[in-house]
């Protein structure tokens, strides 16, 4: 069927995608300009995707001429796409490391709201696994270090978490991230 | 649960938990302002930066000017020290490089973070740095990347490695003189580096072979502590395989370090190395086996990406070798309830291809409990393995056909649909048992089908299959019930449909001539107007007006008839336009290429893409080959009297290739003369030949009228010399042999420049094999659609009847393929399908020959008791000279 030699490149990884339970994007990056290149095309592309995911959790499914695999927890999605011809493996190795990441970052509380209050140090995060395509990095530990945050100073506990007031909670933020 | 998690969180939706829950553009760019404060206000800073980077993520799209200013107001922010606000401010710098203006300004800010003390800045700096630089600017940073490429750090190190590969696209020049950096990197401890550094290093020696050469086997030795490096290193080595091979080289060991990584210990590399062996050129049962046994392994893993691979490769594997594939059956079964229905689903297809006769009635049930769960594109994979399986089991067909109908009620896509359809039809095509039950199934569909094209298709091949049925009459009623209902395009295409069946079965016709009669009332102009025209010659009841303006349809080429009607009007003359002038379309072979390559099992290029392929060339009026040589030709003033093109003959090879010269001939016949054109191509570096042409000893009754040199052959590039021949008066003698001889003047040449190092030279020949002109080179194929009538139309007078014996010929099969390559005639009514297990068989053929002469050829075929094929050959045609000609051809 695709009887051919894969060409040799770094380019692996064709887009990242976390959306919530609604379907609707949280963040997404497309990384090969020739695959869904435009804003409406993605929008497009991850709804399918997430009409054909969200039920089963089955980790992996072909969409679009591309191989996607996926991971879901509460009320996030993670996808990880590439080429129908990669290792899909590989690609799992991603989406793992995506996930473990984002735990560590959000100290095991993956879900969307705690998500939300993070989002700055999870897109750098997403940066630092994925540059344009290339893998960057694939332990999450690593990548934590990376963003700056330091399992040392964690010295209050999530309860705080679902403070109501923003300004509140920002402060408890930086407190955290300083 | 969701209901759960819903109220959660409309609740934080309400109490505005989501901090970015209704952001909007210019509330967010005005927000921005506060970066100018001063001192930087970090944590407010970082929010409404975010906010930005967010809004951009969802497609927002900001305009030149708004995204410049928000660029520049995120300069202001590197006086800040906070770290994280820092690394937004570098994103903020991606993300706005492409549409902001000036971006080079910040250059000395990240070029002195990327050089500074702090370690959590230098490596996305470079990255960042990599998004703003242009190739003047790469001059001034080189020295600072070089140093980043070989920093212990390795984040830095893989940030400038990853941020070469990048530039490389841009600036491959610079980027190349990093290769010792590169080589460094290759030998750090850090996987990630090493893996980084690998991409680089192949990237930089990708087009120097020896280079590849020399770093795989250097790599292959020491093993790579990256499973991401050894994935690359294995598609590295299978390229140079394919490499190596198509120029003749040894492969052996790398074949075998193929093998050894199906022992690594990471899976990714296991499959990557599996993957690679089955997909190789060269691999053959032997390699195959343990590939296979891996596979067949993480057949039964626990992780569904694993198994997802795994069945996909098997699937893979079984269109090119089934055999190998039959141990992993059972495996393979168990897949087939796995909750994954993308797994299911390729293992089913996986298992009609290797499985026997006996289980596919057991499988296509269990299909069919969970077909509708699955995506459009997995149906279409699996409607493509019952089509390869309907032609591979005939005396399955009721049970295929009568699934493939189930599908076709279902929900789906016209793609979907359409491959549903283009199975059955491919196998009523191919199995006349299955030819009543498909058209039932097909004529119930279009009842209710929403796709025109589909429906078009469709009435198209009633109208073509139905009136040869044994009740023709059942159809009328489908066909008519499209008129009534069905839009224009539809009803158009029904009418033709019932006119071919007017114009086949007598006793219909009185019925469809009422049918007819009304569809001229239609609202449509195309319908009223085909309406009006079938009435008018089916009123006749004439069978010759039937064949020729119902049945047969325009088989002159589109492209052609649209170039010679355009010269007509610029050149008004007082003569009618002559349709005979234009030349025959070439029948289109492919037509059955696709099916018959999955018959035999070596289908590999049955991907369903060029299944589809063969349908949609067929469709729009693309240039031919002939096409192009008629552009070429009527170039030439010389052969301007010689009339329109009859045919042009497929190129064949008169120098071995890999000679010091190529020489392939292309036969271009006429009404009375022939062109032989001489394709040349010079495969030596150190010569320039001058005044080419070929001397050609023409056999008797021809004539060499003029021949055309080419003046100059450069090194590779094709030059093409031309002999214009008349043909004989007498067409009996108008086959033969030429010899050639290529003569030319050599004048030595730097290899390097191609200049001529004198203005001498010597003149050389060059032998070449002989031109042979058969009765094929004089035949344009041209199909009947009901030979029988074509037949007797054509009545007795110039018939000629032989019989050969033909010893050498073992099958019926191998005798039609000769048959029809000899005399270059089209085979009609797929008489070319010899059924299997018949001791005989009838050919139909049917062309023109040169000067418009149609020729119809019956051929009667049995297998002689003591070996071989005994033939009798009965000829048709318009000229008892053409008769004779054909019928010698063949003893």
């Amino acid at each position: 069927m695709d009887n051919h030699v894969l060409e040799p490149s770094l380019y692996v990884i064709k887009g990242i995608a976390i959306l919530d339970n609604d379907g609707k994007r949280i963040l997404a990056k497309y990384y090969d300009p020739n695959t869904l290149s435009t804003a409406k095309e993605q929008k497009v592309f991850e709804k399918n995707l997430f009409n054909k995911t969200h039920r089963a959790n089955t980790e992996i499914i072909m969409l679009e001429n591309m191989t996607c695999v996926y991971k879901s927890n509460v009320d996030l999605y993670f996808y990880v796409m590439g080429s129908n011809h990669e290792n899909e493996l590989i690609l799992v190795s991603v989406l793992n490391c995506l996930y473990d990441s984002i735990s560590q970052i959000l100290r095991k509380n993956v879900e969307k709201r705690s998500l939300m209050e993070n989002l700055d140090v999870v897109m750098l995060a997403l940066d630092e696994i994925c540059d344009s395509g290339i893998i960057l990095e694939s332990d999450p530990t690593a990548i934590s270090y990376r963003v700056a945050l330091r399992n040392d100073d964690i010295p209050i506990g999530e309860q705080t978490v679902a403070q109501v007031l923003q300004s509140a909670k920002e402060q408890l933020k930086w407190s955290l991230l300083k | 649960m969701m209901g759960m998690k819903r109220d959660k969180k409309d609740e934080e939706d309400a109490s505005g938990g989501n901090p970015f829950h209704n952001v909007e553009k210019t509330a967010v760019l005005q927000e921005a302002r506060i970066f100018n404060e001063t001192p930087v206000k970090a944590r407010r800073c970082t929010h409404v930066l975010t906010k930005i980077l967010y809004l951009i993520n969802q497609g927002e799209i900001l305009g030149t000017t708004e995204a410049t200013e928000a660029f520049f107001a995120m300069t202001k922010l590197f006086q800040s020290k906070d770290v994280v606000l820092r690394r937004m401010v570098y994103l903020g710098i991606k993300e706005l490089a492409m549409i902001a203006e000036d971006v080079i300004i910040v250059t000395s800010s990240l070029t002195k973070d990327m050089t500074g003390k702090e370690d959590t800045y230098r490596a996305p700096a470079i990255r960042a740095l990599t998004a703003i630089t242009d190739n003047t600017m790469l001059q001034a940073i080189e020295r600072y990347m070089k140093q980043a490429i070989v920093d212990k750090s390795p984040a830095v190190s893989s940030a400038a490695l990853v941020s070469s590969l990048h530039l490389f696209k841009t600036a491959p020049e610079v980027i190349k003189r990093w290769v010792n950096e590169a080589q460094e990197a290759l030998n750090s401890d850090n996987v990630m580096v090493q893996y980084h550094g690998l991409g680089l290093l192949y990237q930089i020696r990708k087009t120097d072979r020896l280079g590849v050469t020399k770093l795989v086997a250097k790599l292959t030795k020491m093993p790579l502590k990256s499973p991401y490096a050894a994935c690359h290193l294995i598609r590295m080595v299978c390229k140079l395989i394919e490499e190596e091979e198509s120029a003749g080289g040894e492969v052996t060991t790398l074949m075998d370090y193929l093998e050894s990584c199906l022992r690594h210990k990471s899976e990714m590399v296991i499959y990557e190395a599996a993957h690679a062996i089955v997909n190789l050129r060269r691999t053959g049962p032997r390699e195959l086996a343990p590939a296979i046994s891996v596979l067949q392994l993480f057949c039964s893993s626990p992780k569904p990406a694993l198994r997802f691979a795994a069945v996909r490769t098997l699937s893979n594997v079984a269109m090119t070798h089934p055999a190998a594939v039959t141990a992993c059956n059972l495996d393979l079964e168990n897949l087939i309830t796995d909750s994954n229905r993308s797994i299911a689903t390729l293992a089913i297809t996986t298992l009609l291809k290797t499985g026997g006769e006996a289980s596919v009635d057991r499988l296509m049930k269990q299909i069919a409990s969970f077909v509708s769960e699955i995506s459009d594109e997995f149906k279409v994979v699996v409607v493509e393995a019952i089509r390869s399986l309907g032609l591979k089991y005939p005396r399955k067909h009721s049970t295929l056909m009568s699934f493939l109908s189930g599908m076709l009620r279902d929900e789906g896509g016209l793609e979907y649909k359409a491959s549903i359809a283009d199975t059955i039809i491919a196998i009523v095509e191919d199995n006349p048992d299955a030819k009543e039950a498909g058209l039932t199934h097909l004529c119930e569909f279009i009842e209710d089908c929403e796709h025109t094209s589909l429906a078009v298709r469709i009435l198209h091949l009633l109208g073509r299959e139905g009136p040869r049925t044994k009740q023709p009459s059942k159809y009328i009623r489908f066909i008519y019930n499209r008129v009534i209902l069905e839009n224009a395009a539809v009803r158009a295409a029904a009418v033709s449909a019932l006119s071919h069946f007017g114009a086949t079965c007598e006793d219909l016709l009185p019925n469809i001539l009422v049918l007819l009669q009304r569809s001229q009332m239609d609202t449509d102009d195309e319908v009223r107007d085909r309406a009006t025209y079938f009435y008018s010659v089916l009123s006749r009841k004439q069978a010759a007006l039937n064949s020729q303006y119902i049945l047969e349809g325009l088989q002159a080429s589109l492209v052609t008839l649209e170039k010679a009607l355009l010269n007509y009007v610029q050149h008004p003359s007082e003569a009618p336009f002559d349709l005979k002038s234009v030349p025959l379309a070439p029948v289109i072979e492919e037509r059955h290429v696709a099916p018959t390559g999955q018959l035999d099992g070596g289908g590999s290029r049955a991907t369903p893409a060029s299944v589809a392929a063969p349908t949609a060339t067929r469709l729009p009026a693309t240039a031919t080959r002939q096409d192009v040589y008629i552009e070429k030709l009527s170039a030439i003033p010389q052969f301007d009297s010689f009339g329109p093109l009859f045919k042009s003959s497929a190129p064949a090879e008169l120098t071995e290739s890999e000679t010091e010269y190529v020489v392939r001939c292309v036969k271009h016949t006429y009404a009375q003369h022939m062109v032989l054109q001489f394709d040349c191509t010079n495969t030596l570096s150190d010569q320039l030949l001058e005044k080419v042409n070929v001397a050609v000893e023409a056999p008797e009754g021809f004539d060499i009228l003029v021949s055309i040199p080419c003046d100059k052959l450069e090194y590779s590039v094709l030059g093409t010399c031309y002999v214009a021949l008349s043909l004989p008066e007498s067409v009996l003698s108008s086959t033969g042999t030429c010899s050639a001889t290529l003569k030319f003047t050599v004048k030595d040449c730097d290899p390097t420049t191609g200049q001529p190092d004198s203005d001498d030279g010597y003149e050389d020949d060059y032998v070449l094999e002989d031109v042979e002109i058969g009765v094929s080179d004089h035949i344009q194929r041209a199909a009947k659609a009901s030979f029988g009538t074509a037949w007797e139309e054509m009545g007795s007078t110039n018939e000629l009847q032989e019989t050969f014996s033909l010893p050498a010929i073992r099958t019926l099969d191998e005798a039609v393929r000769n048959i029809i390559s000899f005399l270059g005639l089209q085979p009609c009514e797929w008489s070319d399908k010899v059924p299997e297990g018949k001791s005989a068989h009838t050919l139909l053929l049917s062309g023109v020959f040169r000067g418009g002469f149609e020729v119809l050829v019956r051929s009667k075929l049995a297998l002689s008791p003591e070996g071989g094929v005994t033939m009798q050959l009965s000829v048709r045609s318009g000229d008892p000279e053409v008769s004779e000609l054909v019928a010698s051809a063949v003893g």
